[in-house]
């Protein structure tokens, strides 16, 4: 199977490059993550980053003909070739599909990501309806792995600025939680001309989230509590 | 030549449950720590636990400690330490309820309490009949427990260091441990991390098998530290085969499925765990289930057209609690099988899962070795949670969900202990040896100029076929003799590998090599610890010797890297307070 595959290496490379592999394919490599586990088992200068190999972690992202998603979970028989294989756009490439992620986890750290509740806590549980708690489903499964943010054009612009796909499904979790104490503070956080607003419903988001999450939706509900709020 | 050093009052090697569990308390107690991961923490692979969190809450149905107590105790096949069984599960509804209070998103019942569902060996009453007592968020428990102490630690500003891989222990003369060489994977820099106190939560090993549940990250890192350190490590022969492993991928599937209600099949649709274990039947404790399982396709009944799998059937469930129960398994099953288990059953296979083994530890969370005639003196310095450490609370076989409870509780233990110690000694910081360091910058330089080495990827793939096919469910005489001579060799091997990329900046193929080091040393220590083993005990399974034999193996492995040599030192069979379960006859 041939791929196409972007490799930079600052210490040697003045600027980065497509490689070719041809590959020959075991009849156990079913996702893509196996076919690169193969190439690196033949070049191993060529780096990636991967973990759980089931779509959990969050490790394999990277640009897919294309598109973002996960290596592990991206069926070798469902790509064209030859597989063209970037690292995540928008985000500074380390080496080869190795990004930079710090600016996706400082705008992640920059809502809060915990729960705030300065009651003290009972001796049990802190109760939750089945209802209030279905409110976290299709937020919490999150696993950061920045394919969203990363296939976002405002983000790409504003790295610094907007909160992006990801840290904004992460703020509603919260919002969300009938456990939480600070949604006042949360949507103040989030009142900017940037932070919040600079979603454009574009949706790449939910086009490429790996889990069929769906920041956009978040992201419309954080406005209508600020919209609320106002009125 | 000097190494760049940074002092701190504990360092952490590991992201993952146990480490995080760990940070937290020692970040509330004001102490400079440092967190060190290979990967960034929620990439752990406690991120991948599903079933849910064992603690006796009560919440459905009437449960209590002790009957958590009695099944773990009977779980391990009585080869688990009573005392530390017995502080695990006492303490098991407090740091689930702190868990929530952090944020966790548990699953709730409609009186808004923690949901609970039963799993494997889990029972009422001293092994009468399942009980709810895995707490749960849908199949997704150790997402949302990864995500919620990481979070939690991030409020409590804890120091990470993020994508750096702990080397090599610096221990001194008197064999105190002041802390670990680490490198920095981005800028390949290495450095040392001085502490008064080293805690290891480096998890699990599997990886050593060619068909694991595990992470690729799982390579044993901290029983490789501690093996070239010279410190033992603990029954290693106990790796425990998970009954629901994706056919062909490895891919875990919880025994939460079962607790569901869901059960297994041959190929002529028998539900044959009822033969195997008439009352628990498909809940029967794991080492029972795939033991039964691999015995159907051994003995022709495996369906498919080799007749080596077997079926999980959940589609009697219902779409709905498919889908709201376990939504993460079905969108595995899809992905990885094929085969959507609302329409049709998964395929599944034992696959090697987890290390009830590891760093010998005490209840505490100190390492404990043999010295000066005691068994188990305390390491000075030197600490471990989580799934590297041999508490030993697993004992011959883990029960489900007893490993996310472990990590809380040790990982808490293990911190509480430090906190203890630094502040009962606050003047001792002892200095490093004039030597430390250097064994590491020596393995590193070997690795850069290794000429007519062998590949990584080659070597390992050799180790990974030797433990499959001479340590695995079912475990032969002479293959286990022949493993053991297969094993070293291969270990002599991994002492040339070479890698082509000498390169600084986030060179995998290095960070590979040394990570091939450590699961090496496991996959010998565990050979030779199950070649030594007469007996069939929890997961260890002995076709020579069929019977558990408590007169002379109620018994823990201590394995030495130093010549291979083994020892062995008594299990605890005195609880902390309440009376000792005798070993006896194990029914399920």
């Amino acid at each position: 199977m041939r791929f196409s595959i972007y490799r930079y290496n600052p210490e040697i490379d003045e600027k980065p490059y497509m490689q070719d592999y041809d590959i020959e394919l075991e009849p156990t490599d079913r996702m893509l993550l196996d076919a690169l586990v193969r190439i690196k088992a033949q070049d191993d200068t060529f780096a990636f980053r991967r973990s759980c190999r089931e779509g959990v972690c969050g490790s394999d992202a990277m640009n897919i003909n294309g598109k973002n998603g996960l290596a592990c979970i991206t069926r070798l028989s469902e790509v064209r070739e030859p597989v063209v294989i970037r690292p995540l756009p928008g985000l500074p490439v380390i080496r080869d599909l190795i990004v930079d992620m710090s600016q996706f986890f400082k705008q992640y750290h920059s809502i809060k990501p915990y729960l705030i509740n300065d009651d003290p806590p009972p001796e049990g549980e802190r109760l939750q309806s089945p209802e209030d708690r279905e409110e976290l489903d299709g937020l919490y499964e999150c696993i950061l792995c920045a394919c969203c943010s990363t296939a976002c054009p405002t983000f790409w612009w504003h790295p610094d600025k907007f909160v992006g796909p990801a840290g904004l499904l992460q703020a509603y979790r919260f919002i969300a939680d009938s456990r939480d104490q600070a949604i006042n503070e949360r949507l103040d956080n989030l009142e900017d001309p940037y932070r919040l607003f600079r979603c454009y419903s574009i949706m790449n988001c939910v086009d490429v989230c790996p889990k069929g999450l769906n920041p956009t939706r978040a992201i419309g509900k954080i406005k209508d509590l600020m919209l609320k709020r106002m009125l | 030549m000097g190494l760049t050093r940074r002092t701190f009052d504990a360092v952490i090697v590991g992201g993952g449950g146990a480490g995080l569990r760990a940070a937290l308390e020692l970040a509330r107690a004001d102490l400079k720590v440092a967190v060190l991961s290979k990967v960034f923490p929620t990439r752990s692979h406690t991120v991948a636990a599903q079933g849910g969190v064992a603690a006796a809450l009560g919440n459905s149905e009437e449960d209590n400690w002790h009957w958590h107590m009695y099944d773990t105790v009977k779980g391990s096949d009585y080869l688990g330490d009573q005392d530390a069984i017995e502080f695990m599960c006492r303490a098991a509804p407090e740091v689930v309820y702190e868990l929530e209070h952090f944020g966790m998103p548990f699953d709730r019942l409609s009186d808004g309490r923690i949901y609970q569902r039963p799993f494997g060996g889990h029972m009422q009453a001293y092994g009468m009949n399942p009980v709810q007592r895995a707490c749960a968020a849908a199949d997704r428990t150790g997402h949302a427990m990864l995500h919620t102490l990481y979070q939690a630690n991030v409020k409590a500003h804890t120091q990470f260091f993020v994508e750096w891989m702990a080397l090599d222990l610096i221990r001194d003369r008197e064999g105190d441990v002041l802390g670990v060489v680490a490198m920095e994977i981005e800028t390949g820099e290495v450095m040392i991390f001085q502490a008064r106190a080293t805690l290891l939560a480096t998890g699990g090993a599997a990886r050593i098998f060619a068909s694991s549940t595990n992470a690729f990250i799982n390579t044993g890192d901290g029983l490789g530290m501690v093996a070239r350190a010279g410190v033992p490590l603990q029954d290693m022969e106990f790796f425990q085969f998970h009954p629901t492993g994706v056919y062909g991928a490895g891919v875990l599937i919880t025994e939460g499925v079962r607790g569901e209600g869901g059960y297994l099949l041959n190929k002529n649709g028998e539900r044959f765990m009822e033969r195997y274990a008439p009352n628990a039947k498909d809940l029967a404790s794991r080492d029972v289930v795939s033991r039964a399982m691999a015995t159907e396709i051994k003995e022709g009944r495996g369906a498919g057209k080799d007749g080596d799998y077997i079926l999980l059937k959940l589609d009697h469930l219902g779409a709905d609690v498919i889908n709201k129960r376990l939504p993460g398994i079905r969108e595995i099953s899809i992905k990885f099988a094929n085969a959507d288990p609302i329409k049709e059953p998964i395929p599944v296979v034992p696959t090697a899962h987890y290390m009830m083994g590891g760093i010998p530890s005490n209840y505490r969370g100190q390492v404990v070795a043999p010295r000066g005639g005691n068994p188990e003196e305390v390491v000075r310095g030197l600490h471990a949670a989580g799934e590297c450490a041999c508490v030993s609370v697993h004992g011959a076989n883990r029960l489900g969900c007893n490993s996310l409870l472990d990590l809380l509780v040790f990982g808490r233990a293990a911190a509480r202990q430090i906190i203890d110690d630094l502040r009962s000694s606050p003047q001792a910081r002892k200095d490093l040896p004039p030597d430390a360091g250097e064994m590491t910058l020596a393995r590193l330089a070997r690795l850069d100029s290794q000429k007519n080495g062998e590949r990584v990827a080659d070597v390992s793939a050799e180790m990974r076929r030797i433990m499959q096919h001479h340590c695995g469910v079912f475990r032969f005489p002479d293959l286990l003799v022949e493993g053991v001579k297969k094993i070293k060799e291969t270990a002599a091997r991994a002492a040339r590998t070479e890698i082509q990329d000498k390169s600084k900046t986030f060179n995998t193929a290095r960070v590979e090599a040394l990570e091939f080091d450590n699961l090496v040393e496991t996959a010998v220590a565990s050979l030779i610890s199950a070649e030594a083993r007469k007996e069939s005990r929890g997961s260890h399974d002995r076709a020579d010797f069929p019977k558990r034999d408590d007169a002379n193996w109620l018994k823990h492995t201590l394995y030495y890297k130093e010549g291979h040599r083994l020892e062995y030192k008594p299990v605890h069979t005195k609880p902390l307070t309440v009376e000792p379960f005798a070993p006896k006859a194990r029914v399920y």
